[in-house]
């Protein structure tokens, strides 16, 4: 065991208390009500005791854990709780887990869910909160029992005396366990003595998701609420003038209407929004408001240039080669390497603007009044979404709550707040409690959308078919996807990488591993071309830069660990029997690094009806120590599907500065059987501190999709998305 | 069974679970607003409000149907089933092999796909892989739980 500090002191306790106690559990009534937790065995507690902002301890051994980070799919409710449970030694069948509402003090833990960060950065203060409330129990008995601390084992919710007959429950003792000094250092386990840590378990919400509990935004009622829908201006570089007030207010179920002012001085990067002022209609039934807004005629005025696909596309080659330069790197002398290169291969990616389209549209409860703020709903940064409220409205963050519904889908859409601050808005207008809802319509044409990329590889092999020479230049609207520190940096003796900007009036922000899901696609077909045109198996190929990598590091430094990065597809290719004949079967590979997890996939592709069809699909994960298998092979999964979804079918086209695409009529998902037969996910075993899942699984898939299609079909894939584009090697050259 | 209040409104009585509700709401509001807004019966979800999704899945007389497309003026008497309706505790058949099987990420759509996938299997108790995917195929799930609800649709079919 290795003693770590808790970061807890006397102060913060109290303060976590104060917390727990009041203001927190009000938020948490709406969101528990729906079932009681009923555990078998267990009897509802009549009494509970705060141990700590993480822990409550009920008079049966019920335990409740809150969960400190939103819940968007990737199984965080689950899986933080159960590193808590783990520390504190409770069975998980004691546990009863709700949702935390905004409280950085008490979590000392940020609060979001963003960058797949969750449990990479949670997992200190998960641990020690769970080490601090068994070790608090410990000592309630110890002094109960008038015996030292060591005399005494925590396990199983239960604490023993190791040299008597004495035990009592987590339960009966927690009542004295209140208000004891938090210790300023505990033990923790090593993960060797892990029970719960690393096991298969389901899903804390299952039950009340298959039977339709109201857990999401969406679903949130409060007595007295009104319903409010906007309209936002129907192109981007567009703002509204006037409106028709006075027949909008008239119309039947329509309670009022207006034009609400949103913008923020000072704006945090959580703020992108291309329409601060918005109409607002105010109304008892959805269904009256969304034909209220059938009903609006507006004077829109035009105030910046209404862009358009073609317009893009010229942009996106023009600043390629004339943008300003963000990121960089070069290593060696590039020029020089392809100049005297045996062979020199140079292909050009793009990928198209796309919508997140998370299933449940953006909504979001506020209740404001005179010097307070009340808001309820689906975000992923609510911290943000209280500093900007505080900065529209002029309210302390001290009088601003927070609290987080369960989230239909995130892909990082709810980083950006301009949801929240919206019906915040709206209800101050109002003065009274409001819930916003955006319709499918609104929520596609109003996004922070994935930017389109441009991004042009160069590779130079000399005689041997060594890559002497590698070059990625990458531009995006707003900006590039290149990482220019990431593989193959430190594997090429001349090397050369740049980040280029260039602009748009579009609205644009991360999406599921932001750059990460484009950058992969394309430098993993790449790298498969490359591989090819030097005669050597791609997975081989890899492998030896890897090695480079890592005994004679070109550069001062990369962004990740060679070995991790070889191991995973180390272990796909095992897995996959890799290198087999497998007649009828075209195979892909890729493997990609982000967000501090590794990843390598192999495709095992079929021509069905002269159609390619991916039929199994190969995942090798490293991420460290993993949490919750059946949580984690989920978001793999889901993480495959999407990036196969998103490279095949999404795209969102412009004209006249509006998204063609408005709904799922035109804006193509990936649906049940475009989806592969089979995904199975390998974890690489290690003691590693874990981390995230959200992002890491979709990258590669891009182009290990890429790869197989090529051995399937026989035609390269350069342009996103995959079936519709034409994929014809396109001329970068400007004029 | 119309009895007009206003020339917008009308008074419609549904089976709904079972239960006789009475809405007073215009004829041309769709079911999916008369659940959710009406009747505070959320577990039925708006993705689309126009039949591409799925998330609103119904039962209108055991036919799963789109209630975003259905107006209440066209229920005309026919029972309706929604995800609230299917068991007291989790305990569908449909619904513990989605429990059992770990479906959901996020949940939004497992609701419509739950109430679709319970028509289908009522109708078919033992599909195909292809029949699962033409059946299925309306019902959109963003987080790609896709493969996870072949297998629980499995599992019911090879129990039954
Ligand atoms: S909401 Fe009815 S099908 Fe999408
Ligand atoms: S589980 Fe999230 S949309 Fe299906």
């Amino acid at each position: 065991m290795k003693l770590v500090k808790t970061h807890y002191n006397r102060r913060s306790f109290l303060k976590v208390s104060t917390a727990t106690g009041g203001g927190m559990l009000i938020g948490f009534s709406w969101l528990t009500r729906c079932t009681p937790p009923i555990k078998e065995g267990l009897a509802i507690p009549d009494e509970w005791f705060d141990i700590n902002g993480y822990i409550k301890i009920g008079n049966t051994g019920m335990v409740t854990i809150f969960s400190p980070n939103p819940e968007i799919g990737q199984n965080v409710m689950t899986s933080m709780p159960m590193i808590v449970a783990e520390e504190l030694d409770v069975p998980w069948e004691h546990v009863v887990v709700e949702q935390g509402a905004l409280d950085e003090d008490a979590f000392k833990n940020p609060q979001f869910a963003g960058g797949s960060l969750s449990i990479k950065l949670g997992w200190d203060a998960l641990r020690m909160a769970g080490a601090t409330g068994r070790r608090m129990l410990l000592e309630a008995a110890a002094k109960e029992w008038n015996v030292a601390i060591s005399d005494l084992s925590a396990k199983d919710g239960t604490i023993t005396e190791l040299n008597g007959d004495r035990s009592i429950g987590y339960g009966e003792i927690a009542s004295k366990a209140v208000g004891l000094e938090v210790p300023e250092e505990v033990p923790l386990k090593e993960p060797k003595d892990y029970k719960l840590i690393g096991t298969f378990q389901k899903n804390v919400e299952g039950s009340k998701i298959v039977t339709g509990k109201p857990l999401f935004g969406l679903d949130f009622k409060r007595e007295g609420m009104a319903l409010a829908m906007i309209e936002h201006p129907p192109a981007f570089g567009m703002k509204v003038k006037d409106f028709n007030e006075s027949e909008i207010k008239e119309m039947e179920g329509i309670e009022d209407a207006f034009i609400i002012d949103t913008t923020i001085e000072d704006p945090a990067w959580s703020d992108v929004n291309a329409f601060p002022q918005l109409i607002a209609i105010i109304g008892k039934s959805t269904w009256r408001l969304m034909k209220a807004k059938k009903a609006l005629k507006v004077n829109w005025e035009t105030v910046s240039e209404l862009e358009n696909s073609e317009m893009h596309t010229e942009r996106l080659k023009w600043d390629l080669h004339k943008g300003e330069v963000g990121e960089s790197r070069k290593d060696g002398d590039p020029d020089e390497a392809f100049a005297k290169a045996a062979k020199v291969i140079e292909r050009s990616y793009t990928s198209p603007f796309m919508a997140h389209n998370t299933m449940e549209p953006m909504n979001f409860f506020a209740n404001v009044t005179e010097d307070k703020a009340e808001l309820i709903g689906p975000t992923q940064t609510p911290k943000a979404m209280e500093e900007s409220v505080s900065k529209l409205l002029g309210i302390p963050v001290e009088n601003i709550t927070v609290d987080m519904t369960r989230i239909g889908g995130g892909f990082g859409r709810r980083l950006y707040v301009n949801f929240g601050v919206e019906a915040a808005a709206i209800s101050k207008k109002l003065g009274r409690p409001v819930k916003l809802i955006y319709s499918r319509e609104d929520d596609m044409t109003q996004g922070t959308y994935r930017p389109t990329y441009l991004s042009t590889y160069k590779a130079g092999l000399d005689e041997d078919n060594n890559l002497i020479a590698f070059s990625a230049k990458g531009v995006g609207l707003p900006e590039g996807s290149v990482f220019p520190n990431r593989f193959p940096a430190g594997a090429v003796e001349n090397y050369t990488a740049e980040k280029i900007k260039s602009r748009t009036n579009i609205s644009t922000g991360a999406w599921r591993a932001p750059r990460s899901h484009f950058t992969a696609g394309a430098e993993q077909s790449f790298l498969d071309e490359v591989a090819e045109a030097a005669g050597k198996d791609p997975i081989d190929f890899r492998l030896e830069l890897f090695d480079r990598a890592k005994n004679n590091p070109v550069g001062e430094k990369y962004d990740y660990d060679a070995e991790r990065y070889a191991g995973v597809l180390k272990l796909v290719k095992e897995k996959a029997g890799w290198g087999e004949d497998r007649p009828g079967i075209h195979r892909g590979v890729a493997a990609y690094f982000c967000h501090h997890s590794y990843v390598a996939q192999v495709f095992d592709m079929v021509m069905a009806d002269g159609k390619p069809k991916v039929k199994k699909v190969w995942c090798a994960v490293d991420c460290g120590i993993v949490i919750n298998y059946e949580g984690a092979i989920n978001i793999i999964q889901g993480g495959v599907i999407d990036g196969i979804g998103h490279a095949m079918y999404s795209e969102l086209k412009f004209e006249n500065g509006s998204s063609v695409h408005k709904n799922f009529t035109t804006y193509q998902l990936i649906r049940h059987h475009q989806a592969p037969e089979e995904i199975e996910v390998f974890f690489v075993e290690n003691d590693i501190t874990p981390t995230g899942l959200g992002e890491p699984g979709l990258p590669p898939a891009v182009g290990a999709l890429a790869n197989a299609l090529y051995k399937a079909t026989g035609k390269r894939y350069y342009h996103q998305p995959f079936s519709t584009a034409n994929q014809e090697l396109i001329n970068i050259e400007m004029g | 069974m119309f009895h007009p209040i206003s020339k917008n409104m009308s008074v419609f009585n549904l089976t709904i679970n079972g239960e006789s509700k009475q809405v007073d709401v215009a004829p041309d509001t769709p079911m999916l607003w008369v659940l959710r807004d009406e009747l505070d019966l959320v577990g039925t979800k708006y993705g689309c409000g126009v039949a591409m999704c799925g998330a609103c899945t119904i039962h209108l007389d055991g036919n799963a149907v789109r209630s975003c497309q259905l107006p209440v003026s066209a229920v005309a008497g026919k029972p309706i089933t929604t995800i609230e309706g299917l068991s007291e505790n989790a305990d569908h058949p449909v619904q513990k092999a989605w429990l059992e099987i770990d479906v959901p990420q996020c949940g939004y759509c497992q609701a419509g796909q739950i109430m679709n996938a319970v028509a289908l299997l009522n109708e078919n108790p033992n599909p195909s892989d292809e029949e699962i995917k033409n059946a299925m195929t309306g019902n959109i799930c963003r987080c790609g739980t896709y493969i996870r609800i072949k297998q629980a649709i499995k599992k019911v079919a090879a129990n039954s």
